[in-house]
């Protein structure tokens, strides 16, 4: 059976959403039966992206961040995770393990290196001034 | 709205953090500044972080981890984590944080032991 479905969310970027954001998204994704350990790395991956809109995206300020999850075929998940924050300047440079533009936290500069690690696929795509959009996806295992 | 517990035991020179909850970029911030002014105040020789009841870390923790191994280089010390979930420990992994401190599976009997036998 060809199972289609999605959901849209939108939360103001404050770090207590980020709990929020990732229990929402992996209940979403129950649906398909995922094993503990796949839960475990949507989630992650799903809180990496929405801490990176708060800290670095809207920085200082409050704005929106926009999720969009679906399921694209049978055991494939798709997840859309997009701010309109200030932008990445350069986008592989950010994806380099390590690399911070944050000299206040203490930032370990993983975020990217998790989301690549625990999904199949990432995009990233970011214009300065106008926002980030983080794109991952996931072939669970068939059950 | 804090998902966040911390417990800390002292015995000798052993700081036992006892942590519970989730870590993010939100809890993190929390557990760093109880845990500084604890080192700050009784200057330990062992800092161990028991991570027996963290059900979820990102890689913020990986910087909080950090932030306190430095620290406690800093002061002389050591620091030592015990107890991560497999999904945790590969997130330390990542971050290479297995080859910088001692990540350790303890009984549960052993746990409750830790700070006496130190």
């Amino acid at each position: 059976m060809l199972l289609k479905n999605e959901m849209k969310l939108q939360i103001p970027s404050r770090s207590f959403n980020e709990s929020f954001a990732r229990v929402a998204i992996s209940s979403f994704f129950a649906q398909l039966d995922p094993t503990i350990d796949e839960i475990s790395d949507i989630k992650t991956a799903v809180s990496e992206a929405v801490t990176n809109s708060i800290v670095h995206g809207y920085e200082n300020s409050i704005g929106t961040i926009y999720i969009h999850a679906k399921i694209l075929d049978e055991n494939t998940i798709y997840i859309k995770i997009r701010d309109r924050g200030r932008g990445i300047e350069n986008v592989e440079k950010a994806k380099e393990p390590m690399f911070t533009t944050c000299k206040t936290g203490e930032r370990s500069g993983l975020g990217f290196t998790v989301m690549q690690s625990f999904m199949d696929k990432l995009r990233i795509t970011s214009k300065i001034g106008k926002g980030t959009t983080v794109i991952l996806i996931k072939t669970l295992n068939k059950r | 709205m804090d998902k966040i517990n911390i417990e800390i035991k002292l015995e000798n020179s052993t700081m036992l953090a006892v942590l519970t909850g989730e870590i993010d970029h939100h809890t993190a911030s929390k557990i760093r500044s109880l845990l500084d002014v604890e080192i700050q105040n009784n200057n330990p020789k062992f800092l161990v972080l028991d991570f027996t009841n963290i059900t979820f870390m990102d890689s913020s923790g990986i910087g909080l981890i950090m932030g306190r191994y430095k620290l406690m280089q800093y002061i002389g010390g050591n620091l030592k984590i015990i107890n991560p979930s497999p999904q945790i420990k590969k997130v330390m992994s990542l971050a290479g944080l297995d080859r910088l401190a001692v990540i350790e599976r303890v009984t549960p009997k052993k746990r409750s032991d830790y700070v006496a036998e130190k």
